[in-house]
């Protein structure tokens, strides 16, 4: 469990990374932030990157900061920067409770938010996150900035639209509406364990009735996504158990499970139901 | 004349914490020598396969790559031996140190590499291309045999044990109930891989190997046998060692790699396991499969048990040949009155990892498989769990008990018992029948929540002898050396307590030497629950003989008689506290290099404690969680010398029977290749996992076989989870015999939770 050789670039600007990433982007070249998912994949030599591009002392990427719309999180942002509210909007209460969910704590304190992004485990908390709420995503080379919306981010399993010169430096998260509602459950055998079927959920309450409604699934499918079919089960409706135990069928119904070992497809269709219901439940709590 | 007991029986701290809390611990990885070479092996990424050549030269050529070895390179070593239950027909199928002909796992030592650091090593094991031409692999044990070699089939031996008419019980018996069981393979995963560290002093002519455990001194005589050396000019040092649990310490083929090529380089030989290794290379373990029937009368008294079973032991025989197998079979009628027995075992080859012992070897299975029996005959008589086993449970009169069966050499003698008083106690610590009725309450309210009782005997002590050496030295202190080994389970504490007592001296003033074979020539080691009973004995009867020649040495130079004497807090003292005294220290002084002391305890039997565990469960109807809410463990160990350590014991064990029940699982895909080799895919339970425990340790039967009635501890803890946890699911289901099978997954739940009783 030793990884190949490989050689480790230590920037200290943004342009540095950028022009050391676009040398040796050909050569498998990585960039290292928390290395929580990179290292043991580098021990195992399931990857063996010739070049790792050492983001950590790159001044600038650990931004952390809402304009009154967004929450901008820099790539350096680790995940324990969310253990506590970053802001009084809803968004940062959410973002607390999730964080609470991945992995284990010295975990948190090394792995950052945008590396989890970048990463794209199927599985991934803050993936789920991104995609439900509909985060923007700001990829930097060489050859410019461009943003990147989350439906079109996650290609599959470990596999996003950030070309191998491009550097994930920042994701945007719109805030949320003061009487928004959110809510989370995720299922795994063990606590701190990848998750068999995440759900995070999000609405406002028009009169009562539930609007604006997001569903998203994540270690379900290769990639977390919004599920139109459950959200449409929720909007206009009010926040009681027929609706729920409707859109959490919708949802079931929708995927388009993943199967491995332990997990066969209908058993997974069981647990995305299980966990949108909950998730849903959980946002009147 | 007995020293009054001022340790023994107490929940003292132990002496092994210090450089352990402290970071100072010396583990494998932390031994190394000047100009070592590192030793990586390559192993097998095919299940079964013809190994027709291979290619190392992109290997040798890589700068710091210092040779590598296959088999041709090794041919003249014999292969691995049997330490135990070593059947002569299981001879073709022990496992050679580096494949031959074929390749029988994936994972398998085909060859290694030697290099200047591990980091190359594991380079250049990339680079070494092995051609491997594919053949089927067996992976069912319960299946079609298929070919090992050319001349050998895949099920070595069949084990036979039994005794009394079972068919005529058969013929006469009110009902038969049949049940198909399986447990799932998993296996003792310590904190600390292995590791094995060889180093020959040509000046001395000595190959020392570091990084032994658990039988040094077997090890140490088999090793130097396989490489044509002598136990004399070989030794085997054991250092911290962060878990045993059965499969650490055993020959593997990578320590007597190491040997071999630190007397053929002269160089220092290093290899230290990494964990993808060690879930593919250690032993595995558990996996058996049970076709099992009881014969009973009306009121569900068993008249006979017929059982058929399958043992999956992987690629090859390895040191414990048929021992697991064997407990199995010889360990299944457990606390229960059994008159007539047949158990059949059918020794299984497949293309997976090899199997040896773990904690509670054949006993895990076994129990499962009895106490689900005893459920299924509730069942059917109509009856609830307690009151069956109640009714069949072997009465504290009938003791000792002669089970008229054999295993580990040993005639299985229950020596002394009331499991019926034990059943008391723990049903009451539990609040059983508060327990029940709150459990009725919730289900009412649809809640999927049961409770489940499991019963065992235990085996321990295993002899046939273990020698202790007692000595004060020049400074007064004690040294105690062992022939056993330290695992983690507190040796160095549990002698000391018994020889501080024997002596007249503070525990903390004793060092105890343990696996070191340059320190004392034989040693047994530490298995089977045996060392607090055997060095523990071994140990007391030293320190008594130590203790008589002291006072006769001081006898002579107070001018006195040694009755007159007494040893308080290592001060030799007057009885009548009239003169002058003496410190151990002044008395070693004056009688340099006399005062030790030597003693052997030898034991032909066993000795057998017992427990009861209670769980009570919830199971999340919608993903089949498990949450254990409840778990109660009675177990009676006859003496215990430190409370808190046979807790701690117990307490480890369940942690690694509940992985066994609901988590951990090597499991394969249909060619062979593991799918359980990281810990994101094998599911050791975690502090969140393990739920909260009542531990009950009592001292109602004391051995006969011993002064002190000492019983051993170490695997009570993890004997019958699987069974309770499966009783407790069936409740919780309400739904008798609904578990058949180990682990327990939430799919498998959610599976029998959708699907109508009838169907399944």
């Amino acid at each position: 469990m030793k990884p190949a050789p490989f050689v480790r670039h230590v920037p200290r600007t943004l342009q540095q990374a950028l022009a050391i990433l676009s040398q040796v982007a050909g050569q498998d070249g990585r960039i290292l932030a928390g290395g929580q998912s990179l290292v043991p994949i580098m021990a195992f030599r399931l990857a063996k990157p010739a070049h790792l591009i050492d983001i950590n002392e790159v001044a600038g990427l650990d931004r952390l900061e809402s304009d009154g719309k967004v929450l901008s999180i820099g790539a350096r942002v680790r995940h324990a920067a969310f253990h506590a509210p970053v802001t009084d909007n809803r968004l940062a209460a959410l973002l607390t409770y999730v964080a609470r969910h991945i992995a284990h704590y010295p975990i948190r304190m090394r792995g950052t938010f945008c590396g989890s992004l970048a990463h794209a485990d199927p599985a991934s908390e803050w993936c789920l996150t991104a995609a439900t709420l509909g985060a923007t995503m700001v990829a930097m080379s060489q050859r410019g900035t461009r943003e990147i919306a989350a439906s079109d981010f996650f290609e599959g399993i470990m596999s996003t639209a950030l070309a191998d010169d491009e550097l994930l430096a920042e994701v945007r998260l719109p805030l949320l509406t003061p009487d928004a509602k959110f809510g989370f459950y995720e299922f795994n055998r063990r606590a701190g364990d990848f998750a068999m079927a995440a759900s995070l959920v999000t609405y406002s309450l028009v009169n009562g009735k539930m609007a604006q409604a997001r569903v998203g699934v994540g270690g379900a499918e290769p990639s977390p996504r919004r599920i139109e079919e459950a959200e449409a089960a929720l909007n206009g409706q009010s926040p009681d158990d027929d609706a729920f135990r409707a859109a959490a069928q919708a949802a079931s119904d929708a995927v388009d499970p993943l199967e491995d070992h332990q997990t066969n497809a209908e058993y997974r269709r069981d647990l995305v139901r299980v966990v949108v219901r909950r998730a849903l439940e959980h946002s009147l709590t | 004349m007995t020293a009054p007991t001022k340790f023994v029986g107490r929940s003292v701290a132990r002496l092994e914490d210090r450089p352990l809390l402290l970071g100072k611990g010396r583990f494998a990885a932390d031994v190394s020598f000047p100009g070592q070479w590192h030793m990586r092996v390559v192993r097998s990424t095919v299940a079964h396969g013809k190994l027709r050549g291979i290619d190392a030269s992109a290997a040798l050529a890589l700068p710091g790559v210092h040779a590598v070895w296959t088999h041709k390179d090794v041919a003249h070593i014999p292969p691995i031996p049997f330490r135990l239950t070593g059947l002569k027909e299981l001879e073709p199928y022990r496992q050679t140190v580096l494949a031959k002909d074929y390749v029988r796992y994936v994972g398998e030592p085909v060859a290694v590499v030697f290099a200047a650091d591990q980091y190359v090593a594991e380079d250049a094991a990339d680079l070494v291309e092995l051609d491997i031409e594919p053949l089927a692999p067996v992976l069912d044990a319960c299946g079609d045999t298929g070919p090992f070699d050319d001349t050998h089939a895949t099920e070595p031996s069949v084990i036979r044990k039994g005794y009394g008419d079972v068919e005529a019980a058969f013929k006469a018996a009110h009902a038969v109930v049949t049940l198909a069981l399986s447990t799932g393979r998993h296996s003792g995963v310590p904190m600390e891989t292995r590791g094995a560290i060889a180093r020959y002093d040509e000046a001395r002519d000595i190959l020392e190997m570091h990084g032994a455990a658990k039988v040094p001194w077997w090890n140490r005589d088999h090793i130097a046998r396989m490489i044509g050396r002598t136990r004399a000019n070989m030794h085997l040092l054991e250092g911290h060692v962060g878990g045993g649990f059965g499969i650490r310490g055993e020959i593997y083929p990578e320590d007597v790699l190491v040997c071999a090529a630190a007397l053929a380089f002269n160089k220092p030989i290093k290899w230290i396991e990494d964990r993808r290794e060690h879930l593919i290379a250690a032993n595995h373990s558990r996996q058996q499969q049970h076709n099992v029937r009881a014969a009973i009368d009306a009121e569900g008294h068993i008249l006979a048990i017929d059982n058929e079973f399958f043992h999956d032991n992987g690629a090859y025989m390895r040191t414990h040949a048929a021992t697991v197998p064997d407990l199995s079979a010889a360990m299944l009628p457990g606390p229960y009155r059994v008159p007539a027995y047949r158990a059949v075992g059918h020794i299984r080859l497949t293309n997976k990892t090899p199997c040896g012992t773990y904690r509670a070897p054949g006993r895990y299975e076994s129990t499962f498989v009895r106490e689900r029996l005893m459920d299924a005959i509730a069942a059917k008589v109509g009856v609830d769990g307690v009151e069956i086993r109640r009714r069949n449970l072997i009465g504290k009169s009938e003791m000792p008990y002669d089970l008229h069966l054999e295993t580990l050499g040993t005639h299985i003698v229950y020596d002394s018992g009331d499991y019926a008083l034990l059943l008391d106690k723990t049903l009451a610590l539990a609040g059983w029948p508060a327990l029940q009725a709150d459990l009725k309450k919730r289900r009412a309210a649809g809640e999927m929540v049961g409770a489940g009782v499991a019963m065992f005997v235990e085996k321990s002590g295993l002899g046939p002898s273990d020698t202790v050496r007692v000595e004060i030295k020049s400074d007064g202190k004690v040294e105690v050396v062992t022939g056993v080994a330290s695992i983690g389970q507190g040796v160095e504490t549990a002698m000391a307590q018994i020889a501080a007592d024997a002596l007249g001296v503070d525990y903390t003033s004793i060092d105890v030497v343990h696996g070191q074979t340059d320190r004392i020539d034989q040693g047994a080691g530490a298995f089977a629950s045996r060392v607090t009973v055997m060095c523990g004995e071994a140990t007391r009867l030293a320190s008594v003989k130590l203790r008589d020649k002291l006072l006769r040495l001081a006898a002579e130079l107070m001018q006195t008689e040694p009755a007159a004497l007494d040893i308080i807090n290592g001060e030799i003292v007057r009885r009548d506290s009239t003169g002058p005294s003496m410190t151990l220290a002044e008395l070693a002084q004056a009688r340099p290099g006399e005062l030790s002391a030597e003693d052997t305890f030898l034991s032909s039997h066993m000795v057998y404690p017992y427990g009861v565990h209670v769980a009570a469960v919830k199971v999340d109807t919608d993903t089949g969680a498990v949450a254990v809410e409840r778990y109660v463990i009675g177990y009676d160990v006859g003496k215990a010398v430190n409370p808190r350590l046979v807790e701690s014991q117990i307490a480890g064990g369940l942690a690694q029977g509940l992985g066994g029940a609901l988590l951990e699982e090597f499991v394969y895909d249909d060619n062979g290749e593991p799918l359980a080799v990281t810990f994101a895919d094998y599911l050791m339970p975690t502090a969140r996992e393990v739920p909260a425990m009542s531990i009950l340790v009592t001292e109602d039967a004391p051995s006969p076989l011993n002064p002190m009635g000492l019983k051993g501890a170490g695997e009570g803890g993890a004997n019958p989870v699987g069974a309770v946890l499966a009783s407790a699911l069936d409740d919780a289901l309400q739904r008798p015999g609904a578990i058949v099978d180990l682990p327990v997954t939430p799919q498998r739940l959610v599976r029998l939770v959708k699907t109508p009783p009838a169907s399944i």
